[in-house]
């Protein structure tokens, strides 16, 4: 099958996941208030996630029909190439999952679910846009979309300050490095003259792009990914928006933003960027060093939950910000192949937490997890798989993807920054087999009244889903990371023909 | 080009001076004798009861919400309609589009009752 | 030639993130991030001049995310006002490090 994007309706089939998405994402809306105004869903709000979820199906199969597909004549404002199909999925699997472990929330805590659910498919048709972007325009409205439902989504708990608060600090740290991340596109554009994403690459690796602006344009442009990412300078919003938060929002943040932000970084940095490797590598091997040490360390003091996935999170972004400095074929394909796997194991981990803090926002403390092997062993047992999944245990997805980058930066050459990623990823095992320990080897403080843990049909779905997806990426991660590291070949090819360097 | 703007500026120049300067004059030639009677908030002459705060009512978020993105449909919608014709029916669907999306935005915000001012 | 442009963004757009570091009130903070997004529509449209129509084009998306941010963002705002009778950013400090 064939598009060509001076044909509209071959634009409208390529853009066919997305429109579904937004489509659909009205009609949760329309539904979730059809009967005239309720501001307590209640046993509705199950009904409306279903019928996201299916939303969610009719997008998979969209872009599973995009496969294959090949690009003739004029270029597009969107790619229609492995890499976007292939974030596509990580973002797919993320709405899934997050879905998935919401069910019971939004009924406890009374949230509304139908804007709840049209939020959450608003921000995975951003994601998408951002991942599958041939422009910076496209670029700038999907990290808009995807961020703008997101901070609703933060502050989503209307009775809970907490939520409230972790909405304001997201919202204004991200509309700031919105406008500097804009900004840089301004400059950028004014720098090669076109917003479009081959022909700015020509530019700079023509030598035609003017100096000052290029330069100024690529940092700025670089300190708004920074953020979105949570490397480390730019990391504060992160462990407070990731508290504060509603958890299944946080389970759902911490994989699908990160997941889309990391996949406009590399069509930016690595396809239209590329020539001018020599000026940003150094600055993106720094924020990966910082990111990878800051965030592992601060990790291991934290005494709540949700605050120690968060610094994981960060020190996850910081591994994979090695991709970047690598910025070679090797090192995409293994960072596709990594948001894949940690989107499933991050959201799974905090389905763990959202089922032991019974659906609403107690029990996040590490002690309450004393006992919960002698009570719940099967959860436990998840619990346990997951955190040495995001530990890098081998066996596990997480080693594997894990492995996958460090052959990336090997190929590179960046010695160092491989060596400081096996020393973060081993004192990361300190702070995840604590909480594993605590569940094990405590015995809860008042002495044995058993933690009720309630695990509604969705939630065990997700858990086993994420489970059987870790272990397989673990043991047989062939096939995928074949798909990944095909997906990622495909980048920077269409429009003019711009080779990877290294 | 900046021939043309000093008038301009001469005036900027005179408003600011003529400002700052009868609020310096004010502050300086005035006499100050404040005695509590004078400096409790007037209330046609009754003593004050009571906090001044009133519940922040959100209808008049509600309202200038809708019409800063009802404008801006406006203004995607006037460029359109300047070349409308010349355009073709592409544009017009795309248009219609638009404004049913936004329209589904209206709908959703009648039936939540956003419309609603009393 | 359309240097003077480029300079006034920039100091607008200095100002801006100067303003959003250093003031607490937080419907003000927004204000300022506004004017973060106003001046690079102004280096769009001063660029324009030189490159291309696009800049231009860019400014209508600009405005219009700018738009809903503010939706957003002032309703978040009302939420945690709500909550904390005040909108001064130092008196939020329930999550800290």
């Amino acid at each position: 099958m064939v598009i060509d994007f001076s044909s509209n309706l071959d634009y409208v089939r390529a853009l066919l996941p997305e429109i579904i998405l937004c489509v659909w994402g009205m009609v949760v809306l329309m539904a979730g208030v059809w009967r005239g105004e309720s501001s307590e869903e209640g046993p509705r709000a199950e009904g409306l996630g279903w019928l996201a979820l299916v939303g969610v199906a009719f997008a998979a199969v969209a872009n599973g029909w995009l496969h294959g597909v090949r690009e003739v004549g004029t270029d597009g404002m969107i790619a229609v190439d492995g890499f976007r199909l292939f974030s596509n999925w990580i973002f797919l699997t993320a709405a899934l999952l997050g879905m998935l472990v919401s069910f019971a929330y939004v009924y406890r805590q009374r949230l509304q679910a139908g804007e709840y659910y049209a939020l959450m498919l608003f921000s995975v048709a951003g994601m998408m846009f951002m991942a599958g972007a041939r422009n910076l325009i496209v670029v700038f409205l999907g990290l808009e979309v995807m961020s703008i439902a997101v901070y609703a989504l933060s502050a989503f708990n209307r009775r809970d300050r907490r939520s409230a608060e972790a909405g304001l600090k997201y919202f204004i740290l991200g509309a700031f490095s919105t406008g500097f991340f804009l900004y840089g596109i301004a400059l950028t554009y004014g720098a090669t003259g076109s917003t479009h994403l081959p022909t700015i690459a020509l530019a700079v690796s023509n030598g035609t792009a003017h100096g000052a602006l290029l330069l100024f344009g690529v940092a700025l442009m670089g300190v708004g990914f920074a953020f979105k990412v949570s490397a480390v300078p730019f990391h504060m919003w992160a462990p407070d928006v990731y508290e504060g938060a509603p958890s299944p929002v946080t389970a759902f943040m911490s994989a699908g933003v990160k997941a889309a932000a990391f996949a406009a970084f590399f069509r930016v940095f690595l396809v239209s960027f590329q020539g001018a490797y020599e000026s940003w590598y150094g600055v993106m091997w720094w924020l990966s060093a910082t990111t990878m040490v800051g965030a592992n360390l601060i990790a291991l003091v934290q005494t709540n939950v949700k605050r120690m996935l968060a610094y994981s999170s960060i020190a996850h972004g910081g591994y994979l910000l090695v991709a970047i400095t690598a910025a070679n074929q090797a090192s995409a394909g293994a960072a596709l192949f990594y948001l894949l796997v940690y989107t499933v194991m991050n959201i799974s981990a905090f389905a763990v937490v959202i089922a032991v803090s019974n659906h609403g926002e107690e029990r996040l403390e590490f002690e309450d997890y004393a006992g919960l092997g002698r009570n719940q062993p099967g959860l436990a047992l998840l619990l346990t798989l997951f955190l040495l999944s995001l530990a890098g245990f081998p066996g596990t997805g997480g080693f594997m993807a894990k492995f996958q980058l460090l052959l990336g930066a090997m190929d590179a050459q960046l010695w160092v920054l491989s060596v400081i990623l096996v020393l973060s990823t081993v004192v990361s095992y300190a702070y995840y087999l604590r909480l594993a320990w605590y569940t094990w080897m405590r015995d809860p403080a008042d002495g044995g009244s058993p933690l009720p843990v309630y695990l509604p049909i969705g939630m065990r779905l997700a858990l086993v889903v994420g489970a059987a997806v870790v272990i397989w990426l673990g043991l047989f991660p062939g096939s995928v990371l074949d798909l990944a590291r095909a997906s990622a070949a495909g980048l920077g090819v269409a429009g003019p023909m711009v080779e990877i360097l290294h | 080009m900046s021939g043309a703007y000093a008038p301009l500026l001469m005036l900027f120049g005179l408003s600011v001076v003529n400002a700052i300067g009868m609020m310096v004059a004010s502050h300086v030639l005035n006499p100050r004798r404040p005695t509590p009677e004078k400096e409790m908030p007037y209330e046609s002459g009754m003593t004050p009861i009571g906090d001044t705060r009133v519940r922040f009512s959100v209808k008049f978020y509600m309202v200038a919400i809708s019409f800063i993105v009802f404008d801006l449909e406006t203004i995607y919608l006037v460029p359109w309609a300047v070349e409308m014709r010349r355009l073709g029916w592409g544009p017009f669907l795309a248009m219609v589009l638009f404004v049913a999306v936004l329209a589904v935005g209206l709908w959703y915000e009648w039936k939540k009752g956003g419309l609603e001012w009393d | 030639m359309i240097t003077p442009a480029l300079v006034l963004s920039a100091f607008l757009f200095v100002i801006g993130a100067f303003g959003v570091l250093v003031r607490r009130n937080a419907i003000i903070m927004f204000l300022c991030i506004e004017l973060m997004l106003n001046a690079v529509n102004l280096t769009f449209v001063a660029l324009s001049r030189v490159v291309g129509i696009e800049g231009q084009l860019f400014v209508f998306f600009v405005m219009t995310v700018a738009a809903a941010e503010a939706a957003v963002g002032l309703a978040i705002m009302i939420s945690i006002f709500r909550h904390y009778e005040t909108v001064n950013v130092d008196n939020f400090n329930l999550l800290k490090w």
